[in-house]
């Protein structure tokens, strides 16, 4: 272990540094008390990575022998992480602390979490990988199931675990077999086992098996069966946490997975990325029509949505995955609006998440319903927003690498999914008269909602030059 | 000048139909019609001064597209002064004739302000006419083509609350589409062939177009012969010749002015203009003339029959001038392309005043237009009964047999009756008499039913029939004294001896021994001379040079000098029998017109039907157009794209949701097993796919 080793993961050590100390001031000193403190120290925390990441250029970098790769693309997916991440925990405060969920692990857990999803976009091995992969996991299904008293968020969390522990199995059992077959565990070599030869195939079981657990982490179809019980069941800070960072550190790892280690290949992986791309963007237009419930809704909303980045991916490109990541960026964007809102749907006291009493929003909240109408016409791709853009380049990746049929069905997949955006527009503002809300938004919901929203438009001018970045991420990426 | 003529129009109409809630509408009008009156002075001091020399006046460039490259400019020839005249003065008269007949009108409710946008339209179909007439390339003239459409959809439909006036104003725009489509394919093909739009380049490439073959449709064409076909397909629509004619009587909905502007006088004999204009190309094309020889002659045949049995006093001067057109284009089917221009000429006067005479009968008879409720009305409205008397004189042909002294329309007509006959088309000849026999009945008709006779229908309208105002009056005495003199004065210069035609349209009169040994044997050295070669060739004419171009082997102007007596005689003796068989039916016998309606019913129904042309077009193109339509709305928009995007939609999607909200049964087992089944499927695809490898 050298200086520049420890230099490179300096952050990630940082921040796990600062979960352990966290969670033993808060289990031997403040207990719960200290948990409001300990979230905003833990968003302030997460935002200062976030600028120091970005700030920090510089080329690549490896550590611990190929394990750890320090690259644009791992910065310009940890930047993103760390961003989505901090909003999230500050918009749920109010909520948590309304429903007495403020417990102090959850901000550690989160911590903990983000490091794990760290990790995995600095993954260079296999293990480390895994390693990554599981930290980010067990964090996460602690987290779904944090409400214990509630019947839902416990079985969220139940099935979560389980569903996740097979997909551990499937990407374990595909981890080792392409040890069998490349005889080492680190991408350079992987690299060099699949360049030299056409694949064997043991190394493409290794290949299908590992995607297939990466898949289930993005949620894409058919792996995807997890995500509407967790998103509905978890309580509504974890959804929206769920629903942001994680997809992005999982989409991320799946790039670097796939272009590091089974590059060459692409041949290979880009028809199961193609095939599971068309499948959610389908499965997520058409099933999120039948959906009354807000954030089961938001569920079939995000395998939609990577079903579109995994198009950005399938095209096996660098302006591929230049498109993907502007995609996910734009997307969590999205999303934090969208949730910020959803956080602070109340009645009588009680959080409401029934499609239905969003009827005549627009009467009572004209500010916040306009902003949520911007940020489903971007959920829906309607040009001019930001949205349109994102699928219009993974689109244009398509098409460039000679997939026509993958753009078609993404332009007929979103047309029959802008229905259940619009139909959210409908009711806001030309709904039945009903129970509406009556809550009021916090200042940190209302901020990142409006805030959002803005982005989708003023973002039309330059996408606030993410461009830039993210095609340096995917060129280091794509070599 | 010329400048000024073509552009003060277009002027007067921004001006009227814009600016008139600036002005006022009453200021509006005048200055409208003051700028009409001040082209038509220009013009004739165009006309009387022109020198036959062709000028051009550019004014700006036009179009610049590959090699499409073309000027906005004027060509200046006698064709053009000719039309210039025609139309100013026709368009002069009517604007001042306007301010009496539109001064109140019951299609308006109180307080509506509709004149100054009649006048608007009037001056602005002024511009496009003159648009048209004035071009110097076929793309420019295609501009006054359809600005005349335009203008004159606007004005037959200028009633917008009747339907009846809507519908011919779309017949009228939609039957003009046909024949604009013949026009543009002409065009189409003249720039394809000659690269070029403008007249000078097209008029000197004409005998080679004679000798070049085009593929078109399903077959190659002599493309001299197909061009001029096309062409006269554009100038059929706009002329109303046979198979396009059914929009003309419909465009009688319009107000009466604008049926003696447009639907008289100026646009209906753009085609002949347009035949006219491109002479050097029909002379090469021998097949189109004939074509357009028969198609006159059955027009003017067939529209006379019609022209017999109607009652509407503007539906049978519009059948008039649907058979007057037909004389014109045997003219310039049979080569004698002055003789056209000549009837145009004189007809423009007498038929303009027909139509505002029967306005100013209309607009006395409180908008009455049915003669059989006419009748005695000379006392009544005696200033307008003598203006009609001398277009009837006019129209019918009436002179001293054998001279070339007579009312505006005798001179005009046995001039082209007598070309026929010299051009050797006999059947042709005879069709022209008949109809000149016919023209007579029916004209005599419309004179007798309406001035002689007793008062009939309804009495209170008889009792408050009055004279027109002098607005009216004004041109209806200018356009008599022009019926009474057109003929006579021009005579020469239209239909004279060859040399004096020539010279005046503006033709070089070869010197050389052609014209030496006189008129009797002109024509032998003249074919001599054509077959000797390009040295003696080069003595006559070229096409372009000139207003028009008359080759070397036509001689029908010559020859329709040298016809027996009884030719010239046939159609002063066919008027005095229509004249006669009129005065019989009309006012010694009334009772003969209904008997003989009811002994010859099939034949009666058949004229009053208008040979059921509209209902055959009715059968033919309206009703399958609407079948397609309808096939294509019910079945290809409704049931085809709209059920397949509604099934869709409704359908399949919507079971698509169900089938997903089944699969998420909330089983992890179920949940596990979708994993299972997904990995087995890729695992047993990428085995296949990497097992073709």
């Amino acid at each position: 272990m050298t200086r520049a080793d420890l230099i490179a993961v300096l952050p990630e050590a940082l921040l796990a540094l600062f979960a352990l100390t966290a969670l033993m001031w808060g289990a031997f000193g403040g207990k719960d008390r200290i948990a409001r403190p300990l979230l905003y120290a833990t968003a302030a925390m997460l935002a200062l990575l976030a600028l120091w990441i970005g700030s920090a250029g510089g080329g690549a970098s490896t550590a611990f022998g190929g394990m750890f790769v320090n690259d644009a693309f791992a910065r310009f997916a940890k930047v993103t992480i760390l961003v989505a991440a901090a909003a999230v925990l500050v918009m749920g405060e109010d909520f948590l602390a309304r429903r007495d969920l403020l417990r102090f692990e959850y901000p550690v857990l989160v911590a903990l979490a983000v490091l794990g999803m760290m990790m995995m976009v600095s993954a260079g091995d296999l293990m480390a990988l895994y390693m990554g992969l599981e930290l980010q996991s067990l964090a996460l299904y602690v987290i779904a199931a944090m409400r214990r008293d509630s019947l839902k968020s416990t079985e969220a969390g139940l099935k979560y675990f389980v569903l996740g522990a097979l997909a551990s199995g499937l990407l374990l059992y595909g981890a080792s077999l392409t040890y069998g077959y490349a005889g080492t565990t680190t991408f350079a070599g992987i690299l060099a086992a699949v360049r030299d030869s056409t694949l064997p195939l043991g190394l493409l079981f290794g290949l299908v098996f590992l995607v297939a657990g990466l898949a289930f982490k993005v949620s894409a179809v058919p792996f995807h069966m997890w995500t509407p019980d967790v998103y509905e069941g978890a309580p509504t800070p974890v959804t929206a946490f769920f629903a942001t960072a994680p997809k992005v550190g999982a989409m991320a790892l799946f790039a670097r997975l796939l272009h590091d280690a089974f590059g060459p290949a692409g041949h290979d992986w880009g028809q199961i990325v193609a095939f599971l791309a068309v499948a959610s963007m389908f499965l997520g237009a058409v099933a999120a029509i039948g959906q009354r419930d807000i954030k089961r809704l938001m569920a079939y909303s995000s395998i939609g949505h990577m079903g579109f980045a995994l198009v950005g991916l399938a095209a096996g490109s660098a302006t591929g995955v230049q498109a993907m990541l502007v995609y996910l960026a734009i997307y969590v964007t999205m999303n934090v609006g969208v949730f910020a809102f959803i956080l602070s749907m109340e009645r009588d006291g009680r959080h409401v998440t029934d499609i239905a009493s969003l009827s005549l929003l627009a009467r009572a909240e004209p500010t916040a319903a306009l902003a949520l109408l911007i940020l489903l016409f971007s959920l829906a791709g309607v040009p001019p927003l930001v949205g349109f853009f994102a699928k219009y380049g993974v689109l244009v990746a398509a098409v460039q690498a000679d997939m026509v049929w993958l753009a078609l069905a993404g332009v007929i997949a979103s047309v029959i999914g802008a229905f259940y955006y619009l139909r959210i527009v409908y009711l806001m503002y030309f709904g039945q008269e009903g129970e509406g809300l009556d809550g009021a938004m916090s200042w940190s919901q209302r901020a990142l909602l409006v805030a959002a929203a803005a982005v989708m438009l003023v973002g039309v001018v330059n996408l606030f030059g993410i461009e830039g970045p993210a095609a340096a991420a995917a060129a280091a990426l794509v070599r | 000048m010329e400048t000024v003529i073509l552009l003060a129009p277009l002027a007067g109409a921004i001006i009227c139909g814009f600016g008139w809630r600036l002005i006022g509408e009453q200021a509006g009008m005048v200055i409208a019609t003051a700028i009409l009156f001040l082209c038509m002075l220009l013009s004739w001091i165009v006309f009387l001064g022109h020198d036959g020399e062709t000028s051009r006046i550019v004014l700006m460039r036009f179009i610049d597209s590959g090699t499409l490259s073309t000027d906005w400019a004027i060509r200046l020839d006698r064709l053009t002064a000719i039309m210039l005249v025609v139309v100013t003065t026709v368009s002069a008269l009517v604007h001042l004739y306007s301010f009496g007949y539109m001064a109140h009108d019951d299609n308006w409710r109180h307080g509506e302000h509709y004149r100054a946008r009649f006048f608007a339209y009037l001056s602005f179909f002024t511009f496009a006419m003159l648009a048209l007439v004035t071009s110097d390339n076929l793309v420019q003239m295609f501009f006054g083509w359809e600005g005349v459409g335009v203008a004159s959809y606007l004005l037959i439909g200028f009633y917008w609350r009747k339907g009846s006036a809507n519908a011919a104003a779309i017949k009228a725009f939609v039957v003009n589409r046909i024949g604009d489509f013949g026009f543009a394919l002409g065009i189409f093909a003249l720039f394809y062939l000659t690269d070029a739009v403008s007249f000078d380049v097209i008029f000197g490439a004409a005998p080679r177009l004679a000798e070049t073959e085009i593929a078109f449709l399903w077959t190659s064409w002599n493309a001299a012969e197909l061009i001029a076909f096309l062409l006269f397909v554009g100038a059929m629509g706009k002329s109303a010749q046979l198979f396009l004619h059914t929009w003309l009587p419909d465009a009688m909905e319009g107000p009466t002015p604008v049926s003696a502007l447009i639907h008289a006088a100026t646009m209906v004999t753009a085609g002949v203009f347009l035949v006219c204009r491109m002479s050097p190309v029909m002379e090469f094309a021998p097949g189109a003339t004939a074509f357009i020889t028969w198609i006159g002659a059955a027009t003017a045949f067939f529209a006379a029959t019609v022209g017999l049995v109607q009652n509407d006093i503007k539906r049978v001067i519009a059948y008039s001038t649907c058979s007057q057109l037909g004389y014109m284009f045997v003219a310039a089917g049979v080569g004698v392309y002055s003789v056209a221009m000549f009837h145009l000429f004189t007809h423009a006067f007498f038929k303009a005043m027909l139509f505002l005479g029967a306005g100013s009968v209309i607009h006395g008879m409180h908008h009455e237009q049915d003669m059989r409720n006419y009748g005695g009305l000379r006392h009544k409205l005696p200033w307008t009964f003598a203006a009609m008397l001398v277009g009837t004189l006019a129209i019918t042909g009436v002179g001293i047999p054998l001279t070339q002294y007579g009312f505006a329309g005798f001179v005009s007509k046995d001039a082209i009756i007598e070309s026929a006959f010299a051009a050797g088309e006999l059947p042709v000849f005879w069709l022209l008499v008949a109809g000149a026999a016919m023209t007579s009945f029916y004209s005599w008709r419309l004179m007798f039913m309406t001035f002689w006779g007793s008062p009939r229908g309804d009495h209170h309208t008889h009792e408050h029939a009055h004279e027109s105002p002098r607005t009216m009056l004004m041109p209806l005495a200018v356009l008599a004294a022009g019926s009474v003199l057109a003929g006579m004065v021009w005579y020469n210069s239209f239909f004279g001896k060859e040399e004096t035609v020539k010279a005046w349209f503006g033709i070089p009169v070869a010197e050389a021994a052609t014209d030496a040994s006189g008129d009797a044997a002109g024509h032998a050295p003249a074919a001599e001379a054509h077959a000797g070669g390009d040295a003696v060739h080069g003595a006559a004419a070229l096409p372009g040079e000139g207003a028009i171009y008359i080759g070397p082997d036509n001689h029908v102007l010559h020859d329709a000098h040298y016809v027996p007596a009884w030719v010239r005689a046939a159609p002063f003796v066919a008027m005095l029998l229509g004249l006669a068989v009129a005065f019989q039916f009309y006012i010694r016998r009334p009772d003969w017109p209904a008997a003989l309606a009811r002994n010859q019913r099939p034949l009666y129904l058949f004229l009053l039907n208008k040979w059921y042309f509209d209902e055959i077009y009715d059968f033919l193109f309206v009703r399958s157009a609407r079948a397609i339509g309808r096939l294509l709305w019910k079945k290809g928009d409704g049931a085809v794209i709209d059920g397949s995007i509604n099934g869709l939609a409704m359908g399949v999607v919507p079971f698509m949701t169900r089938l997903a909200a089944r699969a998420q049964s909330g089983y992890v087992f179920h949940y596990a097993f979708a994993m299972v089944l997904g990995i087995a499927i890729l695992v047993t695809w990428m085995t296949l796919s990497a097992g073709g490898n």
